[in-house]
């Protein structure tokens, strides 16, 4: 609550700063997290420096952290763009409807939100296939696994988050198909005591690999300690588990921002929705580590493949959980079936909440 | 190591920092004092406990810092409460947002470090015992204390006149002024040593739980230890029973939910807490037993007359 004052107070403080050089161009970010988080919002607030970096003395960013999804994000998107913003990048998917209704109060403003799937004349959602790197971290898993058995913790049973696993799971069976996968649900994104309790419960259930869909680095920590495995989530967290961590998915927002700024700079700039993967840059992977060089070079193919599309993931048929097939043979999964996905593929050892 | 002597550890390390702030706590109210920013408290201990570990690399540093970051705002909490008779509900609730605010302040620089963990501290002999050897005696520092103290705060509040005087100050203060006993002081200390175990309890989070500082890291957890000394009507070896039941049961639904049995997530994160209700109101259901053992003057302030 403090920290949230402090963080409209310091953004109120920089654009009154900014209210001399007109000419400049304004993008302004809100998040749901602290910068510090070194997970997600850590990245979107990296992809903000870029831009400052790159587009140097053109633009000015502002931001505003730990800002809650509901009331509060609508009263904080509504400050930004009465404060001058020209662009406003709301990172949280919670924030969809705020950024709509301050969207139809301010037609000259543009909009960006992550994660969302609604638009409007000014109003643009992007999103990154996460499950791209999923797949080749179910890959790495399987191939180096003794046990046959990775956990997976994870936050919420929404689409994403269940692409997210059945990506890891087919990565796993195209090495190993009698590969298991055990989930355990902590219903929170980010709470370091209950994933590290996650982890370690999965440990004890015959798991030597960890990956999670939750934001902390506490699982990790868990895996040094049980002199177990696992993967980094959203940013890099080798500095947490130097002898652990394998690769991690990493957001990498920059290159989008960048892009988007420019258009509204060149007044190119459209409503539209990005939906980008390994090849756009969106997606990236940590080094390699913690690892024989065969299953590294594996694992770097698998990424050649999926950036220049000759892979993809969801190409059918799959079988799903319940014995029913789904996709043509040879060709991917559209769009929406991803973006909808509420089943799990055949061999996960869980049952999806509703 | 075998898989039910895990399953116990497990328990162990979640259940730990529920008992160290809810044993503090039990001690503060039954000296007539209901400090409801145990929360802020713990959350301050956290990230002092962090901060100075990382800095100086001694995790026993931490513990310490810890411990004074608790006492340091319990001693806020007492000289609103006691020497400027604020209310003690709404300054206990204050010192929770204070204390939330505050730590996201000072831990600001900390926020994705790796910390140093406290390691365990093995007892030598007694911990090579199988399977309780490494359960009782393999454990960290902290885990040892909650025990000691469980049972240094039974044995003080029922078998020594020191116990008796926070009784009778919790039960009647007036009374035990007109008798001579310092109400305030006797207060402070008990508010102190309340402080100091909620510091600790935060501490265990940061430097033996999950060796690093997020903000927020306590996750309610100091409102559970809250409610664990009302519902164990006030009795130390409840308030441990009680503690341990919630972590068992949290743990035991994630082991559930990794056996893939199919029990919704959500219903199972919500078990432990109605486990534990419904327990400790079990246990605790003789009417007259109860109301004898609730400080009759708790929340109520005292200003004594000259």
């Amino acid at each position: 609550m403090k920290t949230k004052l402090l963080g409209l107070a310091a953004a109120f403080a920089m654009t009154l700063g900014a209210a001399s050089a007109e000419a400049k161009t304004k993008a302004c970010f809100v998040y749901v997290g602290p910068v510090g988080d070194h997970g997600w919002t850590y990245q979107h607030d990296q992809g903000r420096l870029v831009v400052e970096k790159e587009l140097g003395d053109d633009v000015e960013t502002a931001y505003v952290e730990n800002v809650a999804e509901g009331p509060d994000a609508e009263r904080a998107i509504e400050r930004l763009a009465r404060d001058g913003c020209n662009i406003i990048f709301t990172t949280s998917f919670g924030y969809m409807e705020a950024t709509l209704k301050v969207a139809k109060k301010f037609k000259d403003v543009k909009f960006e939100h992550a994660t969302g799937y609604k638009r409007a004349d000014n109003v643009s959602t992007y999103n990154a296939k996460f499950h791209e790197g999923r797949y080749i971290i179910g890959q790495i898993a399987a191939k180096t696994s003794k046990s046959g058995i990775a956990g997976y913790i994870v936050s919420f049973p929404i689409p994403e988050v269940v692409s997210g696993i059945n990506a890891f799971m087919l990565g796993a069976q195209s090495i190993n198909p009698d590969f298991k996968v055990k989930v355990v649900w902590v219903n929170s994104w980010y709470d370091p005591g209950k994933e590290a309790d996650a982890a370690k419960v999965l440990f004890s259930q015959g798991a030597d690999i960890i990956t999670q869909h939750t934001d902390s680095t506490a699982p990790l920590q868990i895996a040094a300690e049980k002199g177990a495995m696992g993967f980094g989530q959203a940013s890099d967290m080798i500095a947490f588990a130097p002898k652990t961590q394998m690769t991690a998915i990493v957001d990498d927002w920059s290159g989008y921002y960048v892009s988007r700024v420019k258009a509204v700079m060149d007044g190119t700039w459209k409503s539209e929705d990005t939906w980008g993967g390994i090849d756009s840059g969106m997606v990236g992977m940590a080094p390699m580590t913690n690892m024989p060089d065969d299953v590294a070079k594996m694992a770097m193919e698998t990424l050649e493949k999926i950036k220049s599309h000759e892979l993809n993931p969801f190409t059918g048929p799959i079988t799903k959980q319940d014995g029913t097939v789904v996709g043509e043979a040879g060709k991917p999964l559209d769009d929406g079936a991803v973006l909808g996905m509420n089943w799990y593929v055949k061999g996960i050892d869980d049952k999806l909440p509703q | 190591m075998g898989a039910l002597e895990a399953v116990i550890l497990t328990i162990i390390t979640a259940s730990t920092p529920l008992l160290l702030a809810a044993i503090g706590e039990l001690v503060v109210e039954r000296s007539g004092v209901l400090n409801l920013g145990v929360e802020g408290m713990m959350v301050m201990g956290a990230v002092c406990g962090f901060a100075v570990s990382y800095s100086t690399g001694s995790p026993y540093l931490g513990v310490l810092a810890a411990i004074a970051a608790g006492v340091f705002m319990s001693l806020l909490f007492g000289f609103l409460t006691l020497t400027l008779v604020a209310n003690q509900v709404a300054t206990g609730l204050a010192l929770t947002l204070l204390g939330l605010g505050l730590s996201g302040l000072i831990g600001e620089s900390f926020v994705g470090l790796p910390g140093v963990k406290l390691t365990a501290l093995a007892i030598p002999g007694l911990s090579q015992i199988p399977f309780i050897g490494p359960i009782l005696f393999g454990q960290d520092i902290l885990v040892y204390a909650s025990f000691a103290l469980v049972a240094a705060v039974s044995y003080v509040m029922f078998k020594t006149r020191t116990g008796l005087i926070i009784r009778a100050i919790g039960d009647n203060h007036t009374s035990a002024h007109a008798l001579g006993y310092g109400v305030i002081p006797v207060r402070y200390a008990c508010v102190m040593f309340g402080g100091a175990c909620a510091g600790l309890s935060g501490g265990y989070l940061s430097l033996a739980y999950t060796p690093q500082w997020i903000e927020n890291m306590t996750g309610g957890r100091g409102w559970i230890a809250l409610a664990l000394v009302v519902f164990s009507t006030w009795l130390p070896k409840r308030v441990a029973i009680g503690a341990y039941l919630f972590g068992a049961v949290w743990i035991m639904g994630l082991y559930v939910q990794a056996a893939g049995v199919g029990i919704p997530s959500q219903f199972l994160s919500s078990l432990p807490y109605l486990v534990t209700i419904v327990a400790l109101v079990i246990i605790s259901g003789n009417k007259t037993l109860s109301r004898v053992n609730t400080p009759a003057c708790i929340g109520q302030s005292f200003v004594p007359d000259r």
